[in-house]
C-alpha cells in the first residue's frame, strides 16, 4: 500500500508528467509562464484546485450517478477554483492581477477533469491525494521550467517567486523579447517537447 | 458603426483567441491533423461561442451582478456551457441532423474548450455592451476558425515531409504553431 502511494505520487513527477507527456491543459502552460513567478504560482493554484477536487470527488465515488458525473465534477471543481481565486485575490494580488483571467479558467483546464474523471473516480481517497499532488508538483515544475527559460531568454533577469528579480546574463546582454511574446511560448514549448522525448521514458 | 467593425478586425486578427490569447490550445492541437476534423471543430465553436457569449452576458448582467453574487460567476458560467452545450446538441439532434453528424464528437468537446468560456469572461471584463459582445464573440470564434483551418493546412504538408523522430507530432506542431503566431503578431498595431 505505502509503496503504491509513493508510485501514484511519483508518476506525475517525470513518467506521465502532464503538460509534457499527456499534452493536456496547455492553455496556461503557454499563456502564464513569461516569468518564472507566474508560472509557479499558476502551477500552485492548479495543485490546489487538482488535489481538492481529486479528494472530494474521491470520497463521492459511490455517490454520484455515473449518468451525470460530468456536471457533477465540474460543479467541484468550479468551487474549488472559486476557492482559490479568492484566497489569491486576498492574499497574493499582485499575482491574482497577472494571472487575470487564466485562474477561473483553471475549471476548463483538461488536466484537472482528465484525473477526476480517470483517476480519482475509481480509487481511494489516499490513493487520489497522492495522484492529485503529484500531478499539480509536476504542472508546477513544467510551468516553472518553461517560464524560466522564456524570462531569461527574453529579459535577461530571472524572478525568483515572491522575492527579487536576479540578473543572469549580465549587462551586456541585449534581451531576445520574442521569447515572451506568444510565439516564443509555442516554439519553447515544442523544443522541450523534442528534448523531452530525447530522454527515454521510465517509471 | 466604425467601432463595431474595429472591434471585430481586433478581435480576429490583433487579439486573436489562439495564438494571442493562448486560449483553447488542446483543440488546437488535437484536431488540426486533418482539414476535415479542422473545418468541424470551427464550425462547432463560431456556434456555441456566439450563444454563450450572449447568454453568459446576460446571466451576468440580469442576475448575478444586480443580486451581489459576482463570486459565484465562474460556477455559473461553467453550468451556463455545460447546460448549453447539452441543449444544442439535442437540439441539432433532432431538427438538423445533417449538421449534427457534420459536427459530430467536437460538440461535446466544446463544454471545455477554455476559448468559449475565456471568451465570455473577456466580455464581462471589458464590460462590453450586449451588441460588442455579439460582435466580439463571434469575431473570436472566426479568429479561432481561422487560425485553425490555416494550421491544419500547414500541417498537412509537415506530415508529408521527413521530420527527425524527437521533434515528431506534438514538437513539430508547436514549433509550426509558434512560427503562425510570429506572422500573426504583424497584425499588432493595425488597430
Amino acid at each position: 500500500m505505502a509503496k503504491s502511494v509513493v508510485q501514484e505520487f511519483s508518476k506525475g513527477l517525470w513518467a506521465e508528467v502532464a503538460p509534457f507527456r499527456l499534452v493536456l491543459g496547455l492553455c496556461p502552460v503557454l499563456a502564464v509562464t513569461k516569468t518564472l513567478e507566474n508560472g509557479v504560482g499558476m502551477g500552485l493554484a492548479t495543485t490546489f484546485v487538482l488535489v481538492g477536487s481529486n479528494i472530494l470527488v474521491s470520497m463521492l465515488r459511490n455517490i454520484i450517478p455515473s449518468k451525470v458525473r460530468i456536471a457533477c465534477f465540474i460543479v467541484i471543481i468550479a468551487t474549488f477554483v472559486t476557492v482559490v481565486e479568492l484566497l489569491m485575490q486576498a492574499f497574493t494580488y499582485p499575482l491574482f492581477l497577472k494571472l487575470g483571467i487564466f485562474i477561473p479558467l483553471i475549471v476548463v483546464n483538461c488536466l484537472v477533469l482528465g484525473r477526476a474523471e480517470a483517476y480519482a473516480s475509481k480509487n481511494g481517497v489516499v490513493k487520489s491525494l497522492a495522484d492529485g499532488l503529484g500531478m499539480g508538483l509536476g504542472f508546477t515544475l513544467s510551468l516553472g521550467l518553461l517560464g524560466a527559460v522564456r524570462e531569461v531568454i527574453g529579459t535577461g533577469t530571472l524572478s525568483l517567486p515572491f522575492l527579487y528579480n536576479i540578473p543572469v546574463m549580465g549587462d551586456g546582454y541585449r534581451p531576445f523579447a520574442f521569447m515572451v511574446e506568444a510565439p516564443g511560448a509555442f516554439i519553447a514549448l515544442g523544443l522541450m517537447l523534442c528534448l523531452m522525448n530525447l530522454v527515454p521514458k521510465k517509471g | 458603426m466604425g467601432d463595431i467593425i474595429v472591434l471585430a478586425i481586433s478581435c480576429i486578427f490583433v487579439n486573436n483567441i489562439l495564438l494571442a490569447q493562448f486560449l483553447g490550445n488542446c483543440p488546437f492541437l488535437g484536431t488540426s491533423k486533418k482539414m476535415e476534423t479542422a473545418v468541424g471543430m470551427s464550425m462547432a465553436v463560431v456556434f456555441v461561442m456566439v450563444m454563450a457569449g450572449m447568454i453568459t452576458w446576460l446571466v451576468d448582467n440580469y442576475i448575478l451582478s444586480t443580486m451581489g453574487l459576482d463570486y459565484l460567476r465562474t460556477i455559473a458560467f461553467i453550468l451556463v456551457i455545460a447546460s448549453l452545450v447539452q441543449f444544442v446538441e439535442m437540439f441539432l439532434k433532432k431538427s438538423i441532423p445533417g449538421l449534427y453528424a457534420g459536427l459530430g464528437i467536437f460538440l461535446p468537446l466544446i463544454t471545455t474548450n477554455c476559448a468559449v468560456m475565456g471568451a465570455c469572461l473577456i466580455n464581462i471584463k471589458e464590460e462590453y455592451t450586449f451588441l460588442q459582445t455579439l460582435v466580439s464573440s463571434f469575431s473570436y470564434a472566426v479568429g479561432f476558425g481561422l487560425a485553425l483551418i490555416l494550421f491544419a493546412g500547414v500541417r498537412e504538408r509537415v506530415i508529408l515531409n521527413r521530420v527527425p523522430k524527437s521533434l515528431q507530432d506534438t514538437s513539430i506542431g508547436l514549433v509550426t504553431a509558434g512560427l503562425i503566431a510570429l506572422a500573426f503578431m504583424g497584425f499588432k498595431g493595425m488597430v
